[in-house]
């Protein structure tokens, strides 16, 4: 089973109007080689689900500064001036969502559950029109599963079956999105024959696609 | 005291609220500045809320690591004995009360220890990234701030401004002084170099009590 395949035939997967999470925290563990291919190319219409919109002119804050997004579900945009534009003009849906809470719901995706309970955004406006359950006496809010067309992710290194270790602090969303989207794509910065099973941080079994490597 | 003075001042104040061993998330700005002055004879864990602990100082020029930064995006070093991990497991060590304080900045704090940092309606909406989450869950929850806005009180009766949380905040530092949040209100406890009890009165909305043992704070 080849995993392999090129940036273009990475990119072709994402069409129109689709929801596609991309990891990295403020560029840092990005996939930079996929979001640039798909500025070049254009698509359009996305629902971006990422920690922030990076800056206008790295990472995927470039998708945003070319008009491809309609939707952003992020936990920090303010790095972003045309992430703010946007969202102030209304040409652009920004919903933003604690970290710890976004990492959750993804991660609940993922896990086959039905959503989460947490204790933050409690008595802030991020509680407004979420069920509120209280349990011995504490208040939760109820935080649905949050998953994607596709997820784009990033690994330092890469094995041929789809092993993904990732370097120091580049690990963040990466882990958590390749278990919550229909399609997982890696962009691999180096190609290895082999990670130690004890080094692996994302299974192969989560992973449907290989591009890059050119390290 | 210009600027830099009234912020050392702050940061050196808020480092003497560790103890050794301590977990500490400390918050973009001022709150980072708090890291230069923690005392050598105590061993103070720092947190990154993007995937580590064991926070160093930033490298050296020409020695920074794409692959190695901290919350605010910037290059910086892990510590001997640190530890990465992933968005989930950091956020568990956040919202699970395995961070014994964090430090943050606030535009408005008032006399419950509610706390509003993260977005002025119409204006500046750049997110709460992982505020929310560190405030409900550390157990600490230090505010460190200049005193007042252009002149005006932050630390109010009422927070006017969106809340980040509700009923959170345990203390709050500035350059006039250091305030605990209790039962009974804010209660000042220490007064800052240049300060006397008229000046904070008279620079916070918010009732003051002051504690029978007011002193100087030490920094």
């Amino acid at each position: 089973m080849d995993k392999f395949i090129k940036l273009d035939e990475a990119v072709d997967q994402i069409k129109d109007g689709m929801t596609v999470m991309i990891g990295g925290f403020l560029g840092c563990g990005s996939p930079h080689n996929i979001i640039d291919k798909l500025v070049d190319k254009g698509v359009k219409d996305l629902t971006i689900i990422a920690n922030d919109t990076s800056f206008v002119d790295y990472g995927l804050g470039k998708l945003v500064a070319n008009k491809q997004v309609k939707k952003v579900i992020a936990s920090h945009v303010g790095t972003n001036k045309e992430t703010g534009r946007q969202m102030n003009e209304k040409e652009t849906e920004v919903i933003l969502v604690p970290q710890g809470t976004l990492a959750e719901q993804i991660r609940a995706a993922g896990a086959g559950l039905g959503g989460i309970l947490t204790p933050t955004g409690v008595g802030t406006i991020v509680e407004e029109g979420k069920e509120k359950i209280e349990i011995e006496g504490k208040e939760y809010l109820l935080e649905l599963p949050l998953s994607a067309d596709i997820a784009l992710i990033k690994g330092s290194k890469v094995d041929n079956l789809g092993n993904v270790y990732y370097e120091k602090s580049t690990r963040n969303f990466n882990t958590i999105m390749a278990t919550a989207a229909e399609t997982v794509i890696v962009e691999a910065e180096e190609i290895v024959d082999e990670i130690n099973p004890n080094d692996v941080m994302t299974p192969n079994i989560f992973v449907d696609y290989i591009v890059g490597g050119e390290k | 005291m210009d600027k830099k003075q009234i912020k050392e001042v702050i940061a050196k104040r808020v480092a003497k609220e560790f103890t050794d061993g301590d977990v500490v998330n400390l918050g973009i700005g001022l709150p980072t500045k708090v890291a230069n002055y923690i005392s050598d004879d105590i061993k103070v864990i720092l947190q990154s809320e993007n995937g580590f602990v064991g926070l160093g100082q930033a490298p050296e020029k020409g020695k920074e690591d794409k692959d190695l930064t901290n919350a605010g995006g910037q290059p910086v070093t892990i510590k001997k004995g640190g530890a990465f991990f992933d968005s989930a497991d950091s956020f568990a060590i956040i919202r699970g009360g395995h961070v014994d304080a964090t430090v943050l900045g606030a535009l408005q704090v008032d006399e419950s220890g509610n706390l509003a940092n993260w977005m002025i309606p119409g204006k500046m909406v750049p997110g709460m990234g992982g505020a929310m989450d560190l405030v409900v869950g550390a157990k600490k929850v230090i505010i460190a701030m200049v005193h007042t806005q252009k002149g005006k009180p932050k630390i109010l009766k009422e927070c006017q401004l969106p809340l980040t949380a509700k009923n959170q905040v345990n203390m709050i530092i500035t350059e006039m002084g250091v305030i605990k949040v209790t039962d009974k209100g804010l209660v000042l406890t220490e007064l800052g170099p240049e300060a006397t009890v008229e000046d904070v009165k008279a620079s916070t909305e918010a009732e003051l009590i002051i504690a029978d043992d007011l002193k100087k704070m030490e920094i």
